[in-house]
C-alpha cells in the first residue's frame, strides 16, 4: 500500500548529483509530498537559484518512483527559501564522514569583515583552520585548509 | 505589454546581463579562487533571472518560453541598467561594479520582500540569501584594493571615476514604476536612495575612496538606448539560437 510515509523512505533514497553521500532528503529539499487519487505531487526547492541539479533532481525523482509503479509529478517552489537549518543531523554526519564540514551557525552574512567563522576540519577535528575562497567548487560550498593536518577541504557554508 | 511584464524584464535582463558578463571570466580570472568565485556568482545571476524569466513568459502571456525572452530579442529590446553592461576591465573594474550592483541589489530585494505580488516576493527572498554574500565577496575587495598598493588604489579609483556616472540609473523610475508602486508590487526606488548612499560612502571610506566630483550621468538603458557594449555581449549569447534557430540542448 502506497502512502506518504513510505514514498519519503522512497525519497531517501534519491542522491543529490554533487554530493552523492546526501539524500535529497538529507539536503531539506523536499518540502512535501501530497498523494491524492494515486497520483504523488512533490514538492521541491533549489539549494541556490542556479542550482543545476534541479533538473537532474526532478527526472531522478519521477524515474526512481516509476520504478516503484508510482506515477509522480514534480512541483518547484522558492518560497519559503531553502536554509542549511533543514539539513538533517544524519546528513550533516554523513557530510563530514565524505570529507566535507557542515555548516557551522554563522553571523549575519551582510556582516562585513566579520571574524571567520571557525570550522573545524573534518579530517582531523583540529579547529586551527583558514579560508582559502569564500567560494567553491559548488554553489553551497566554500574553500578552507587545516593548518594542523594541512589539508584542503570544502565546507558546506551556512545559508540562512 | 503589461506593465509588470516590463518591470520584471527589467529586473530579469539587469541578471543576465550581469551573469554573462562574469561568466566572461571562467577560465580567466586573475587567480583561481577568484575565477571560481566570480562564476559562482554569475551562475546565481543566471539562476535568478531564469526565475524572473520563467516568471515574465506567464505574466506575458503570448506562448513564449522563458528562453524565448532571454535569447530572442533585439538590443533595443533589453532593458538593463548600462552599468552591468559595461565590460570587466581589470579586475578593479569587475569589483567595482559588482559592488554597486550588490550594493543596490541588496536593498531592491529586501524591499521586494514586501512585494504585493507573491511571486516576486518569493524570487527576492531566494535572490536576498545570495546577494548578500555577493555584497560581502565585492565589498571585502574593494576595500582590499582601495586600502591595498598603491597601484591597487589607483586602479580601483579610475574604475570607480568610470563607472559613477552610470549608478544613477539603478534609481530610475518612469511610468512602468508608478503604477506598479500604488498597487504595492514594485519597490519605489526613491526610498532605497538615502540608505544606497549611506552603504557606499562607508565602504568607500574604509577603502580610503572617493567618488568623483564631476557628476555627469549617463542613463538609456531602462528605455532600451544602450552603450555599444551590449551587442557584443548579445553576439554571443545569442549565437546558439541564431546559428541553429529553435536548437534546444
Amino acid at each position: 500500500m502506497v502512502n506518504e510515509a513510505l514514498i519519503w523512505t522512497y525519497l531517501e533514497e534519491v542522491s543529490d548529483p554533487e554530493i552523492p553521500v546526501l539524500s535529497i532528503v538529507d539536503l531539506g529539499i523536499v518540502r512535501s509530498v501530497k498523494l491524492a487519487n494515486e497520483k504523488v505531487e512533490i514538492t521541491i526547492t533549489p539549494t541556490y537559484s542556479g542550482c543545476p541539479a534541479m533538473k537532474h533532481i526532478e527526472q531522478a525523482i519521477i524515474e526512481f518512483l516509476a520504478e516503484k509503479n508510482i506515477q509522480a509529478s514534480v512541483v518547484l517552489t522558492l518560497s519559503p527559501a531553502w536554509t542549511t537549518d533543514w539539513l538533517t543531523e544524519n546528513g550533516k554526519n554523513k557530510l563530514r564522514e565524505y570529507g566535507i564540514a557542515p555548516p557551522e551557525n554563522e553571523v549575519d552574512k551582510s556582516v562585513l569583515f566579520a571574524a571567520p567563522t571557525i570550522v573545524p576540519c573534518p579530517l582531523c577535528a583540529s579547529k586551527d583552520t583558514r579560508m582559502i575562497s569564500q567560494f567553491g567548487s559548488t554553489a553551497c560550498k566554500a574553500h578552507y585548509q587545516c593548518n594542523a593536518c594541512m589539508e584542503p577541504f570544502d565546507y558546506f557554508k551556512c545559508l540562512k | 505589454m503589461n506593465s509588470l511584464y516590463k518591470y520584471i524584464l527589467r529586473i530579469a535582463d539587469d541578471s543576465l546581463i550581469l551573469g554573462q558578463r562574469l561568466s566572461e571570466l571562467c577560465g580567466h580570472g586573475p587567480i583561481i579562487e577568484e575565477d571560481i568565485a566570480l562564476t559562482n556568482i554569475a551562475l546565481d545571476l543566471i539562476g535568478q533571472a531564469t526565475s524572473l524569466y520563467e516568471y515574465a513568459a506567464i505574466v506575458g502571456g503570448e506562448g513564449k518560453t522563458a528562453d524565448d525572452i532571454a535569447f530572442l530579442r533585439f538590443e533595443r529590446e533589453y532593458v538593463n541598467v548600462l552599468l552591468v553592461e559595461q565590460p570587466n576591465g581589470d579586475f578593479g573594474m569587475t569589483i567595482a561594479r559588482q559592488w554597486f550592483f550588490d550594493s543596490f541589489r541588496v536593498l531592491f530585494y529586501d524591499a521586494m520582500l514586501e512585494s504585493t505580488d507573491q511571486q516576486l516576493a518569493a524570487i527576492a527572498e531566494k535572490s536576498l540569501k545570495e546577494t548578500k554574500y555577493h555584497w560581502k565577496h565585492s565589498s571585502e575587495w574593494l576595500v582590499r584594493l582601495g586600502d591595498g598598493t598603491d597601484e591597487s588604489h589607483d586602479r580601483v579609483q579610475t574604475a570607480i571615476n568610470y563607472l559613477h556616472r552610470y549608478v544613477d540609473e539603478l534609481f530610475f523610475m518612469d511610468e512602468v514604476d508608478t503604477a506598479l508602486i500604488t498597487e504595492g508590487i514594485a519597490v519605489d526606488l526613491a526610498s532605497l536612495k538615502v540608505a544606497f548612499d549611506a552603504k557606499t560612502s562607508e565602504v568607500m571610506e574604509m577603502a580610503t575612496l572617493s567618488f568623483p566630483t564631476n557628476n555627469w550621468k549617463q542613463v538609456g538603458g531602462r528605455v532600451g538606448k544602450h552603450t555599444e557594449h551590449l551587442g557584443h555581449i548579445l553576439s554571443e549569447l545569442q549565437y546558439m539560437q541564431r546559428a541553429y534557430p529553435n536548437m534546444e540542448w
